[in-house]
């Protein structure tokens, strides 16, 4: 994994979230471990998908890893830079190149700003150009989204789904980040609005040369916009590989489930398709099973799965899985 | 079609909202036939779920009304019927499923007490009967201990499971209809593969009909055998399932089948998008709604809405231009 081209390099990252018990005297009396110790890189210019159900803890990843959660363990670099022990003015600087698109374009835009507003602000607090010159740099941000420059006074209950969601990502835009968190940037809105963000996603990707943590529960999705997807379960990283490589042939039980629970808009196709359907739920993030975290529903669990964690290991070059059986699905 | 359990004649509905009447349904009819599964397809607000939800009369009135239609259920019109006789067909001989199980259980009530008030009231059994039949059901949907969590509340339960008990709640009739109305939005894939699967098992089982209400291309390719694509409160194309994945000729249609990416998906495509977003009818219209949207459109759909016309005895699409969208998909296939 130690490429010299990663722009951000994850080390054992873990993030719990305390339950406290009591109202004066709180104690701590469990911890909800919602990241529990991942690596992974994002190489510059690529797209990393990070997929996995609710509650896996991916967006808890995504989160912690520009430091709007700080970790619990682990360390972030990016751009060679360790994040974790990053303050104040440091910190700050840095987040000009770490942006963020968020799920619901309902909730993550301020109801009383406008749209032009919303964009601004970002140019505003940092301080990157004069005041004089914010509107047009909004016009142009507007412009690069594909909403007419005209809409900035306008607020965000005026405009669609689809088109906040362009606010959103104009606003991610506006300090010219090198790296954007995507997280389910796609998810609240109608099927033939999702392709056009997508589509202005890879646009401005090419663009400006950006890099993406994209962030989703649709498969489907992540693997038209990817390069490399990982696969998460239960607060650890379960598979990652390339695109083509994950999806053609997936190491990890989990994966292997996950690909075939996907529907395909395609009759003929699948009906031919295997499906493997899965027992039960995802069990709960505050007492994880031990050793294997999949071996509760997993077709393949063995006395070993519940005794030991199955290393994160590279079963083939580029390809990392966590299972102590990846080697018999090679 | 005289041979249909259920079928709708030309049913309009509008809602009256502060900005005005806004016509969700503007004239959709359709047949359902014993033990047919139907897929019904499209994006919010195009009029799905009220097709469904005022054919039962279980549109909120006012503001809904219901302007024109009929909507007859083995021979007898729904909209027509009292109070009374449709309290016997609803939840009896057709049950629905809801999108979101967390807000459609009663949460101050156990499950067992949701489960066995349909026995009792339209079965006409005792409570111990309706007590054995409750864990039966719960049983049959994959719940195990059935008998000990009929004591449960539902938020004891997970999305999926509570997904399980709204299927075996609406099952528990054996009606002859089931009307699901996108019962997996709500949950994850792995979740969604079970309760498909349960639900196809059922059916084939109890031989009951299905009406699914999705905006998933992909969940009705491997359910239906039949799907209404709808726009704008109409259904604009029908077909088998296999001919209309195979052979969709109506510009939407392709442009909503365009916009998914595969997950076999081969090398990189650009996804096609529809450009615009989907209308907001303030009167019934009287062009085609897909018109602003469509790359195919000429004057002609500026001014008259197409009605579906047969392209082959399994296909109907309501489009002025499907000939000519069908030589040029033959043409870039070559």
């Amino acid at each position: 994994m130690d490429d010299a081209h990663a722009l951000v390099q994850v080390r054992d990252l873990v993030k719990h979230f305390p339950i406290r018990q009591g109202i004066i005297m709180q104690k701590q009396v469990g911890a909800v471990r919602a990241v529990d110790g991942i690596s992974f890189d994002v190489y510059k210019g690529e797209t990393l998908g990070l997929v996995g159900e609710s509650g896996c803890g991916k967006s808890t990843t995504g989160r912690t890893v520009i430091q709007l959660f700080r970790p619990t363990a682990g360390s972030v670099a990016f751009d060679g830079v360790d994040l974790v022990n990053l303050k104040g003015n440091e910190l700050r600087l840095l987040r000009r190149k770490m942006q963020m698109i968020f799920q619901d374009p309902y909730a993550s835009l301020n109801p009383r700003m406008t749209a032009g507003e919303i964009v601004g602000e970002p140019l505003l607090i940092h301080r990157v150009v004069k005041d004089a010159e914010i509107e047009d740099r909004v016009a142009n941000l507007l412009e690069m989204v594909g909403l007419n420059p005209s809409f900035a006074d306008r607020y965000p209950h005026e405009f669609s789904g689809g088109q906040r969601q362009r606010i959103g990502v104009a606003r991610a835009l506006a300090l010219q980040p090198s790296f954007i968190v995507c997280d389910e940037p796609i998810s609240a809105l109608d099927v033939s609005i999702q392709a056009q963000v997508v589509n202005l996603l890879e646009d401005l990707q090419k663009e400006f040369n950006l890099t993406y943590l994209f962030i989703a529960h649709d498969l489907s999705m992540v693997r038209h916009i990817s390069n490399r997807i990982a696969v998460m379960y239960l607060g650890i990283i379960a598979e990652l590989a390339g695109r083509d490589e994950l999806y053609r042939k997936p190491l990890h039980p989990y994966t292997q489930a996950l690909l075939s629970a996907v529907p395909i808009p395609d009759p003929v196709a699948d009906a031919k398709r295997e499906r493997i359907i899965l027992n039960g739920d995802v069990p709960s993030p505050i007492n994880p099973p031990t050793g294997c975290r999949f071996r509760t529903r997993c077709r393949f669990a063995e006395d070993i799965c519940a005794e030991q964690q199955p290393e994160f290991r590279e079963v083939k070059p580029a390809h990392l899985v966590a299972c102590h059986f990846a080697e018999k699905f090679l | 079609m005289p041979d249909a359990l259920l079928d709708v004649q030309e049913l309009e509905v509008a809602f009256k909202t502060p900005e005005g009447e806004v016509h969700a349904v503007n004239g959709v009819s359709f047949g359902l036939k014993e033990g047919e599964s139907l897929g019904v397809v499209g994006e919010s607000g195009c009029g799905k779920s009220v097709t469904m939800l005022s054919a039962l009369r279980l549109i909120p009135s006012p503001p809904g009304r219901v302007v024109a239609g009929k909507a007859n259920f083995m021979g007898n019109d729904l909209l027509e019927m009292s109070k009374e006789e449709l309290r016997h067909i609803r939840g009896a001989q057709i049950s629905m499923v809801f999108q979101d199980p967390m807000t459609s259980l009663n949460p101050v009530l156990t499950v067992g007490r949701q489960l066995i008030e349909p026995l009792m009231l339209h079965l006409g059994m005792t409570q111990d009967q309706a007590r054995a039949r409750a864990a039966q059901l719960l049983n049959m949907v994959g719940i195990s201990y059935a008998k000990q969590r009929l004591g449960d509340f539902p938020h004891q339960f997970s999305g999926g499971m509570r997904q399980r008990v709204m299927i075996a709640m609406a099952l528990s009739c054996s009606p002859q209809i089931l009307i699901a109305d996108e019962p997996t939005t709500a949950l994850d894939v792995t979740i969604q593969a079970q309760i498909i699967d349960l639900v196809r098992q059922l059916r084939d089982e109890l031989g009951m009909a299905l009406i699914w209400i999705t905006h998933d291309l992909g969940v009705v390719a491997g359910l239906a055998q039949r799907v209404l694509v709808m726009y704008g409160g109409l259904v604009i194309e029908e077909g088998t399932v296999n001919e209309l994945f195979a052979n969709p000729l109506h510009p939407y249609t392709l442009g909503l089948l365009g916009s998914l990416p595969r997950v076999d998906e081969k090398g990189h495509p650009r996804l096609v998008s529809i450009d615009g977003a989907p209308p907001v009818l303030f009167e019934k219209p009287n062009s085609c709604p897909f018109a602003p949207r469509c790359k195919y459109a000429i004057e002609r759909c500026w001014k008259e809405n197409p009605p579906l016309m047969d392209v082959s005895t399994a296909h109907r699409v309501a489009c002025w231009n499907w000939e000519s969208v069908r030589t040029e998909k033959a043409r870039s296939y070559g």
